[in-house]
């Protein structure tokens, strides 16, 4: 008997020695030692966990915890440009306030009665969601971005009922690696090269891959590297042509300015909402959600929650539960991928949904047209920098691709330097880009004054 | 003025606030702004083309169809719909059983919204990320620790996403050996978690179900004609749902490995095993744990979580990259230890959840070995004093292992209730409502017949047991007097009893408001 | 919903029911008699009270709610007229009874009411099977009210029966699904044994809380899994083989699948996914056996867990020796396999020793690429 508990721990109610031995009395037991009789002798731990022991007090964990986190220096003490794939906005103060109120932070999985507010909100997430995508159909979300796009890839693959799916070569190695790892080996994933000076995705590649094996053909828009993609249009009619699905990601925050997807052939949609009123977190702010029309065909493959709307036994009242919630028994093709449920990052789908009612259409169509008026002054100033150009004259939302090839540094060394003077600079792109050379991606966001940007240029002036 | 009399523990004056609130649509009044947003700087404004540069076909044409509200306004309705929701801060929560909700101390939250925490691009220079990276690591380490494993990723979401993690380790681990094609089934038990089956699925398994045997263990015999050259691994999670422990866990383990295969440990149940018993001294392979559930960090809704996926060191090459290590002096990022192409490669983008980590980190430094012991044997106490309590009751029973302590939670049946009133599970939950209560029967399909499944956990005081204890007697009693009185229950919830007769029906459903117009209008 | 949502401003219009009620089933319970048939002047000598108008009444009381709307097709008398119009309705009689009913009535007036919106038949056993007889394809409620209560097609008690005819006529519960009506040996039953077999199927409201075996998961998801089985099955079918495909729902949606014809009770045989023959005997097993590779493809149906020996005694004992193990294929949602709550699956060959040849544990289809464990014995 080599390990104690732990008395009267604040956490731990019934720790209290008088409160645990009448409760052991009233089960005829006499110590916590005669609990877990049921584990097999052999595999009992017989001594304590090698963990550091408890700090004494709550005061005593905050001043530690914080003393660790001083360690970070963050985006409120930096001048940020990062962005491919998290994003700093500005998070209005409701959304904080919402998603810290405690009922919604610790409710998890009760019924729609008592947690109808949990319901109500994601189904109005889900209609938010729905207006800004101009889809009619919206899942309780999921992960990430990149398990939105593997998850629409598979509902996509089930539909056409093919394997084949083609994916952009722009696209982020990370996420395509999340989508491999999730698709195969029941799909076959081929990547469609780039137009070079665009960026777009090159329509002759893309019809030369196409045939009558590829079910799902994926782009982004915008694409990773920053641009729009000005070949949608072609892109969605090649892969109907072709009988495939066509799978489109995007940026929800564009949609204020830019035009739904729906409108050039999208048959599904997926993104991630962390640009919606979610802190960037580390990356912990990510939230992945999937769009489709409101046709069984595509509703029976989703394999997340959907809440939809109800009535109650009382008159007039409405109330929201799951649709179809067997539908994931479902599949009736080979790849019969019983995606699960399960908790996923239901959080942030509420914060989004108080963003997206929060700034409304106009707010929506203003942070659109303040990003894209930031991020072309800074993209102007510093590609009038010497040895620094645009790589491609594309347009774009938020993010843009600049060339140091001729300043002769690497990226590398260049974002060394601005570290230095507190500035975060843009992704470096050449491991993954190869071709690309010495390139890195600038986020510029409508967190950005002029006077950052101007620091920024001139930051970089006396660097190279 | 008499003293309050505090004699029945019963709440039967609760009411749930209802505010038969609008959907946010219903509240729109064209011209309100919920917020202002800052435009560009007139100089900027001036000098470049703006949204002018997009090309036609992209250019927005209608704005989208938000509603348009006033802040306060906004406010209030999510406040309200807050007030509607039974946050795990308001109720007594023992009747969400298997979701191990306990006390998710303030103190966590708050620390996880400080700027170093919430204001950091998962991208930035190491050198910028050093607290985050440590913290990450040390939790990796004391996850090591309780579980006996070697190394652990958090990039996995959740827990199905923590199963197709342990699922894709797998699948890369016989792929590296060549066994890819020979290795393709799955082992695993009728009461393990959907997703036990649901994620393998995803990468290709063929799953072989166990059924139990009289005692609730998985059917050892069964176990033994299952397991082949075909086996790749076997899944389970110990205890099962039912609370049933399976004492045998190292002859299946041993079996398991003597063919080849490996053993994957879903440890969703493991509260009740902290600083008690270790997923590797079972003989598992690899594990993960729910850090939403036994690690204390808030549900929300039902995420962001994590799940955890811990391995033996021979596994870890096949991790989702990258790694987090320590040189000594600085923690720092490495890709070249999961870099073979076997490798799981990713689950997730960036690192993993920091803030839930986070969270679990000083949640763990709260409580230290001696705490986590303590949770463990608390929330098994508070199971079987509950356990005991319960089957005392003539219209309750338990099935397998009569007599014999359970281990965090318990799968009750009120078969013999539903026989001598026609009072059922679902009567029974839509009751409990009106006095506060959640109440979880089971997931699909139901094997237990009327299943009530509780899982009170160590949050719980004896108190807050005995009442709701106290409440579902006076639900059963109900049963048998007034059986009528269930068939329009809840009566003090938010709304009355649902006719979802049409959620399977396309003509009928509406899962957004623009569908609900369409079809409804 | 769609009736409170959609259909407001509309009128509700006038549904049909037929009610059906079986006046001597439950008679000879209440008196030790295991049943009615054949042995009703027994059960009338020892006093026994007619049940099943009591109970008929009992679940028609629960659709008083809308009476004004709800036209009621019966039988004359204590068949159904009588608990009808004392509730208050005006009936519409369809099939005229005499003074002493049998079977061959239940038949005959079920018929005559085929037209309705729904069927709510008060009975037994023996009345299910009538009313399968009669070839009803339109939805029905079972009332309990005989002794012998084996088919899920009854409600677990008689006030559920209306309250879920109440359900579905209001425009609620619009899902169907089929489930089984079995066969007894009565014989075999009045000494204490209960031999069932799979007589054939009727159609009944989806709704997991009502009917018996209600622990039973809704429809969809139900044929999701068969589906899923189906089409497991039909993935691991080899060319130039023949299969043999048992009677059961499971095995008929692998048959719907391939959009081929199946015997509801009978055994198909298939090969390369075309038909064969319909409803084989034992000699015609046999003699296609001899022809080239056989499998079976087979579900335990009809309830009592057995695989063999019940229901299909075209596989014999010669035709299982022949087959073997190996080549048999089982077929089975999860379920089904809990139900047997850790019995095994039995044959009963009626050859011993092809019996022990089958015994041991095998690999059931409970799903798409999914199999579970499940034990053959003799006894």
């Amino acid at each position: 008997m080599g390990v104690e508990g732990f008395k009267s721990h604040p956490y731990i109610p019934n720790s209290v020695p008088e409160v645990e031995q009448e409760m052991l009395r009233e089960i005829g037991l006499q110590s916590i030692e005669e609990l877990h009789e049921e584990v097999p002798n052999e595999i009992i731990l017989k001594k304590e966990m090698n963990l550091p022991e408890a700090f004494g007090s709550e005061y005593e964990l905050r001043r530690h915890v914080e003393g660790l986190l001083k360690k970070n220096s963050s985006c409120a003490d930096n001048l940020n440009f990062l962005g491919a794939g998290c994003y700093q906005h500005y998070v209005p103060a409701i959304c904080d306030e919402i998603n810290g109120k405690g009922e919604f932070l610790t409710a998890y999985g009760g019924e729609s009665y008592n947690d109808f507010g949990r319901f109500q909100t994601l189904f109005e997430f889900e209609s938010l969601m729905a207006e800004l995508v101009d889809m009619e159909v919206v899942n309780v979300p999921t992960m990430d971005y990149s398990q939105a796009a593997s998850t629409a890839i598979r509902m996509g693959s089930r539909v056409a009922k093919r394997t084949g799916v083609l994916v952009p070569a722009s696209m982020d190695r990370e996420k395509l690696s999340v989508i491999k790892n999730y698709c195969m080996p029941d799909l076959q994933i081929q990547e469609v090269a780039l137009d070079a000076k665009t960026g777009c995705m090159d329509l002759a590649d893309l019809k030369a891959k196409l045939n009558d094996s590829i079910g799902v053909v994926y782009f982004e828009n915008p694409i990773y590297l920053g641009m729009f993609e000005l070949n949608a249009q072609e892109i969605a009619d090649a892969a109907h042509a072709a009988g495939a699905q066509c799978v489109v990601g995007v940026d929800p925050i564009t949609l204020g300015v830019v035009s739904a997807p729906r409108s050039y052939g999208a048959d599904i949609v997926c993104g991630d909402v962390q640009p919606l009123g979610i802190h960037m977190n580390y990356g912990g702010g990510q939230s992945g959600f999937m769009a489709t029309m409101d046709d069984p065909k595509y509703v029976l493959e989703f394999p997340s929650r959907l809440f939809g709307i109800c009535c109650t036994k009382e008159p007039g009242e409405y109330a929201f539960a799951d649709v179809a919630y067997d539908r994931t028994s479902f599949g009736h093709l080979r790849d019969q991928a019983k995606e699960y449920v399960g908790t996923q990052t239901a959080l942030w789908g509420i914060t989004a949904g108080v963003y997206l009612a929060t700034m409304g259409p106009k707010g929506m169509q203003e942070v659109g047209e303040t990003i894209m008026q930031n991020a072309q002054y800074a993209a102007r100033k510093l590609s009038e920098l010497e040895n620094v150009s645009l790589r491609f004259d594309t347009p774009f939302f938020e993010e843009f691709v600049l060339d140091f090839n001729k300043t002769g540094k690497t990226v590398a060394e260049i974002n060394k330097e601005l570290l230095k003077r507190h500035i975060f600079g843009g992704k470096d792109l050449s491991h993954d880009f190869a071709d690309l050379g010495q390139c890195a991606m600038y986020c510029v966001t409508e967190v950005h004054t002029k006077g950052d940007i101007d620091t920024l240029v001139a930051a970089l002036s006396e660097i190279l | 003025m008499k003293k309050i009399d505090r004699s029945s523990k019963v709440r039967t004056g609760f009411h749930q606030a209802k505010w038969d609130e609008p959907v946010i649509f219903e509240l729109s009044q064209p011209g309100e702004r919920g917020i202002l947003v800052n435009k560009a700087d007139k100089r900027i404004a001036e000098s470049v083309e703006g949204t002018k540069v997009l090309p036609d076909f992209l250019q927005r044409k209608t704005a989208p169809a938000l509603p348009e509200i006033s802040q306060p306004r906004v406010l209030r309705h999510y406040a309200r719909l807050a007030q509607e929701t039974l946050g795990a801060d308001v109720n007594i929560e023992i009747g969400q059983g298997t979701c191990t909700v306990k006390y998710s101390p303030k103190v966590n939250d708050q620390l996880a919204n400080l700027p170093q925490m919430r204001e950091m691009h998962p991208l930035q220079d190491e050198s910028t990320c050093q607290g985050i990276m440590e913290i990450m690591y040390k939790t990796n380490k004391y996850m090591c620790e309780i579980s006996g494993m070697d190394c652990f990723t958090f990039q996995p979401s959740g827990g199905s996403q923590g199963i197709l993690g342990m699922a894709s380790l797998v699948y890369s681990y016989f792929k590296d050996r060549g066994e890819a094609d020979q290795r393709n089934e799955i082992i695993t038990t009728i009461y393990s978690h959907p997703s036990d089956a649901a994620a393998p699925h995803v990468k290709g398994f063929k799953i072989i179900y166990l059924h139990p045997d009289k005692d609730g263990y998985p059917d050892y015999e069964a176990f033994k004609a299952a397991v082949n050259e075909h086996t790749a691994a076997f899944f389970v999670a110990n205890p099962e749902d039912t609370g049933v422990y399976n004492k045998n866990v190292l002859k299946f383990t041993k079996l398991i490995h003597e063919m080849g295969g490996l053993c994957a440990y879903d440890q969703a149940n493991a509260n009740g095993l902290l600083g008690v018993t270790r997923a590797r001294d079972a003989g598992f392979d690899m594990c993960f744990f729910n850090l939403h559930k036994t690690f204390s960090t808030p549900h929300g809704c039902g995420g962001p979580a994590c799940g955890a996926v811990g391995c033996a060191d021979f596994l870890e090459k096949y991790l989702p990259s990258p790694l987090l290590k320590f040189d000594g002096e600085k923690y720092y990022y490495d890709y070249e230890t999961a870099s073979n192409p076997n490798a799981i490669g990713k689950i997730r983008e960036f690192n993993g959840v920091a803030p839930v980590v986070l969270k679990a980190y000083a949640w763990i430094r709260s409580l230290g070995p001696n705490g986590l012991y303590q949770v463990a044997k608390t929330a098994v106490l508070n199971n079987n004093y509950m356990f005991k309590k319960l089957m005392e009751l003539h219209c309750v029973d338990a099935p397998y292992i009569p007599g014999k302590q359970r281990i965090e939670q318990c799968r009750y049946t009120l078969e013999t209730l539903y026989k001598e009133t026609g009072v059922g599970t679902a009567d029974i939950q839509r009751r409990m409502m009106d006095f506060g209560m959640h109440y979880w029967t089971s997931h699909h399909p139901y094997y237990v017949p009327e299943p009530m499944t509780l899982e009170p956990t160590e949050t719980p005081s004896k108190e807050d047991i005995d009442e709701y204890i106290d409440t579902l007697k006076y639900v059963f009693d109900e049963a048998y007097n007034d059986p009528e009185k269930f068939k329009n229950a809840p009566y003090q919830s938010v709304c009355h009893q649902l006719d979802e007769s049409n959620m399977d029906d396309p003509e009928q459903w509406a899962v957004t408001w623009r569908c609900y117009l369409k079809k409804f209008q | 919903m769609g009736c409170h949502l959609a259909l407001l401003s509309e009128e509700i219009p006038v549904k049909t029911l037929g009610l059906l009620v079986n006046p001597i089933a439950g008679m000879g319970g209440s008196v030790g008699l295991k049943g009615t048939d054949g042995v009703l002047e027994e059960a009338v000598k020892r006093g026994a009270k007619r049940q099943s108008g009591l109970r008929a009444r009992a679940a028609l009381e629960r659709l008083l709610p809308m009476k004004e709307d709800l036209q009621i097709l019966c039988a004359s008398g204590a068949m159904g007229q009588d608990i009808a119009e004392e509730l208050g309705w005006k009936v519409r009689i369809v099939y005229q009874a005499g003074p002493y009913t049998s079977s061959l009535d239940t038949i005959a007036a079920a018929k005559a009411m085929r037209e309705a919106d729904l069927l709510l038949f008060a009975g037994g056993d023996g009345t299910a099977r009538d009313i399968v007889a009669a070839e009803v394809t339109g939805p029905v409620i079972g009332i309990p009210a005989g002794v012998k209560i084996h088919s899920p097609v009854y409600a677990i008690r008689p006030e559920a029966a209306g309250e879920l005819a109440l359900r579905y006529l209001s425009g609620g519960c619009g899902r169907l699904r089929e489930a089984e009506v079995v066969d007894i040996d009565e014989a075999a039953y009045r000494t204490g044994h209960v031999n069932t077999s799979l007589y054939g199927y009727l159609r009944v409201p989806d709704d997991r809380d009502f009917l018996q075996h209600g622990k039973s998961p809704t429809p969809v998801s139900e044929h999701g899994q068969q589906l899923g089985i189906a089409d497991e099955m039909i993935d691991r079918m080899k060319s130039d083989v023949y299969y043999l495909i048992g009677p059961g729902s499971t095995t008929r949606t692998l048959m719907d699948e391939l959009g081929l014809p199946n015997t509801l009770i009978g055994v198909d045989l298939i090969c390369d996914k075309k038909l064969i023959q319909s409803d084989l005997r034992e000699e015609d097993i046999l003699r296609h056996i001899a022809e080239r590779e056989t499998h079976l493809v087979i579900t335990p149906t009809g309830g009592q867990g057995y695989l063999l020996g019940r229901g299909n005694q075209q596989l014999s004992g010669a035709v299982m020796k022949k087959i073997g193990k190996e080549r048999m294929h089982i077929l089975a949602t999860k379920e089904k396999l809990f139900h047997l709550e850790g019995r095994p699956l039995l044959v009963d060959t009626g050859d011993e020793e092809t019996d022990r040849m089958l015994s041991g544990y095998v690999r059931a289809i409970v799903g798409y690429r999914e199999e579970q464990m499940v034990r053959i014995s003799s006894q």
